[in-house]
C-alpha cells in the first residue's frame, strides 16, 4: 500500500507541511482522508509517504524515541535530533524498508527546519517535495519559492503544490492537510477537495 | 516496558521456523506423487460502521479453498475482549491464529493494569505482529469497540498499515459493501439503521463477489453490551425440490407374470454348536 505527495517548506519563524490524502493498494483507494503528516513531538511532525505499513511503523517507533528523549534531557527536543532517529532506522533497514519521511518543525536554537531522510541520508533544506506526485510538481517549486516568506504566503504556496500534484498524480488525491508549526505550536488544517485552488485545466 | 504476553516474542527479525519442515513435507508428497493442501482462504466482505452509541461489525460466512466452498457457514467475527470484537479475512487460520493470541495477550495485559482493555491497544499489538512477519501472515482486520474513550474502529492490513475511520471494509468483496457505504452512511446513525447498513453492504458483497457467500452475521457492541447475531440474516437458504423422481407402484402397467421355481438339493449338513456357558 503506498501513500504519496507531501512536502514541508521552512518560513520565517517556523515550518509548514502538506500533503494530500490517499492511500492506495494496487489500484483501489483503501483510505481517501489518512492524515499523512504524523506527530513525532509538540513542534515536530514528519509527512509519510512509500509504504504505509514501512512509515506508519517509523512514525511510531520514532515518536515512543523522542518521548523518551526529551524526559531525559528535560526540554523539547531538537528538530535534528528527531530527523537523525529517522534517519538512523531508514538508514540500517534500508534494504527492507521502502518509506520515505520528511521531517519538519520547530525548535528554540534552529527556529523553522526541515530535514530530508530518503535512504538514510540526513540534509536540511529550506523546502522539500516528497512522494509519487512530487515529480509533477519539481519545476513548480523550483520557480515558486522564495526566501523568507510569511506565513501566509507560505501556506497558500503549500496548498498550491498539493492541488497541482493532486490534479496529475493518480496516486495523490482526496483533501489536503496542512500543519503550521512555529513558536506558539502547532495548529492542524484540513482542506476540502472542493475549496482547493485550482488552474489551468479546472 | 515488555507487555506480559503469552509467546515468546522473538528477538528481532522474522520467525520462519516452519519453513524447513514445510519444505521437506512438500518434497516428500511431490515424490509420492500429491500436491500439499492449498490454503484455505475466506474470500470475504466484512465491514464495520461506526453509529451514535458503539459499534456495528458484519461480515459473510463463506469459506473457500479454491474454487470450491470449504464451509458454508464459519464464523468471521471473533472474540477479543468482552468489549472488543474483531472480523478477519485472509488465509483463515492466520486470521483465526493472529485473533486469538492477541485476545490472550490482551487479557494478560488487562488484569496486568486492572482496566477494561483499549481497543488502540489491540490496534497496536495487531500491527506490531503483523509488520514483525512482513505481510507473510495473510491477516486483514477489522477491529471494532467501545472503550472508556467511546466507540472505536481500525482497519488493519497484512503488512502492518492501519487506518482509523468511521466506515470500513474489507477482502474480496469489499468494494461492492464500500458503494454501499459510500452511498448511505451518516454520521451519528441510530443502531437499526446502522445494522440496516451493514447488512445491506454486505449482501452487497455477498451477491456480486463470489468469493463471499451464505449468510450474514452480525456483531453491535455497545457500552456494557454486546449483540452477537449469528445468523441475522439467511441471505441464501437451501432450496426444497419441489419435484420427485420415484413412481407410484402401478404406473407401468403388469402384461405378464411367469414364476419358475428353482430346485435345490441338500448337500451338506453341519451343526456348529455355540459356547452359551
Amino acid at each position: 500500500k503506498s501513500i504519496t505527495t507531501i512536502i514541508a517548506v521552512e518560513f520565517n519563524g517556523g515550518v509548514v507541511l502538506g500533503s494530500d490524502s490517499r492511500v492506495s493498494a494496487g489500484e483501489t483507494v483503501v483510505n481517501r482522508v489518512m492524515n499523512k503528516l504524523s506527530l513525532l513531538h509538540d513542534k515536530i511532525y514528519c509527512a509519510l509517504s512509500g509504504s504505509a505499513a514501512d512509515a506508519q511503523t517509523i512514525a511510531e517507533m520514532v515518536n515512543y524515541q523522542l518521548d523518551v528523549h526529551s524526559i531525559e534531557i528535560g526540554e523539547d527536543p531538537q528538530v535534528r535530533s528527531a530527523a537523525t532517529l529517522v534517519k538512523n532506522i531508514s538508514y540500517k533497514y534500508k534494504e527492507e524498508l521502502s518509506a520515505h519521511l520528511i521531517v519538519a518543525g520547530w525548535d528554540r536554537r534552529g527556529g523553522g527546519q526541515v530535514f530530508v531522510t530518503l535512504n538514510g541520508l540526513l540534509s536540511r533544506q529550506p523546502f522539500a517535495v516528497g512522494g509519487s506526485g512530487s515529480s509533477y510538481v519539481y519545476g513548480f517549486v523550483d520557480a515558486e519559492y522564495q526566501k523568507g516568506m510569511s506565513k501566509e504566503d507560505c501556506q497558500q504556496f503549500v496548498v498550491n503544490t498539493i492541488s497541482l500534484a493532486m490534479s496529475r498524480d493518480g496516486s495523490s488525491g482526496g483533501v489536503a492537510y496542512l500543519v503550521t508549526i512555529d513558536e506558539k505550536g502547532a495548529e492542524e488544517k484540513c482542506i476540502l477537495g472542493n475549496e482547493l485552488p485550482t488552474f489551468y485545466d479546472q | 516496558m515488555a507487555t506480559l504476553s503469552v509467546c515468546q516474542q522473538p528477538i528481532g527479525g522474522f520467525s520462519f521456523e516452519y519453513c524447513k519442515r514445510n519444505a521437506v513435507l512438500e518434497f516428500e508428497c511431490n515424490k509420492l506423487g500429491h500436491s500439499i493442501p492449498a490454503a484455505r482462504k475466506t474470500g470475504t466482505t466484512i465491514c464495520g460502521v461506526v453509529f451514535k452509541d458503539g459499534i456495528v461489525l458484519g461480515a459473510d460466512t463463506r469459506a473457500t479453498e479454491g474454487m470450491i466452498v470449504a464451509d458454508k457457514n464459519c464464523s468471521k467475527i471473533h472474540y477479543i475482549s468482552p468489549n472488543i470484537y474483531c472480523c478477519g479475512a485472509g488465509t483463515a487460520a492466520d486470521t483465526e491464529m493472529t485473533t486469538q493470541i492477541i485476545s490472550s495477550n490482551l487479557e494478560l495485559h488487562s488484569l496486568s493494569t486492572g482496566r477494561l482493555p483499549r481497543v488502540a491497544t489491540a490496534n497496536r499489538m495487531l500491527k506490531q505482529m503483523l509488520f514483525r512477519y512482513q505481510g507473510h501472515i495473510g491477516a486483514a482486520l477489522v477491529l471494532g469497540g467501545v472503550d472508556c474513550n467511546g466507540p472505536h474502529l481500525y482497519s488493519i492490513y497484512p503488512h502492518g498499515s492501519t487506518d482509523k475511520l468511521p466506515y470500513v471494509t474489507m477482502g474480496s468483496g469489499s468494494l461492492a459493501a464500500m458503494a454501499v457505504f459510500e452511498d448511505r452512511y451518516e454520521q451519528n446513525m441510530e443502531e437499526e439503521d446502522a445494522k440496516r447498513l451493514v447488512r445491506d453492504a454486505i449482501a452487497a458483497g455477498i451477491f456480486n463477489d463470489l468469493g463471499s457467500g451464505s449468510n450474514i452475521d452480525l456483531c453491535v457492541i455497545t457500552k456494557g453490551k454486546v449483540d452477537y447475531l449469528r445468523p441475522h440474516d439467511m441471505a441464501n437458504k437451501k432450496g426444497v425440490r419441489t419435484g420427485d423422481y420415484k413412481y407410484k407402484r402401478g404406473t407401468t402397467g403388469v402384461l405378464a407374470k411367469a414364476v419358475t421355481k428353482l430346485d435345490l438339493e441338500v448337500v451338506e449338513e453341519t451343526v456348529q454348536t455355540m459356547d452359551t456357558s
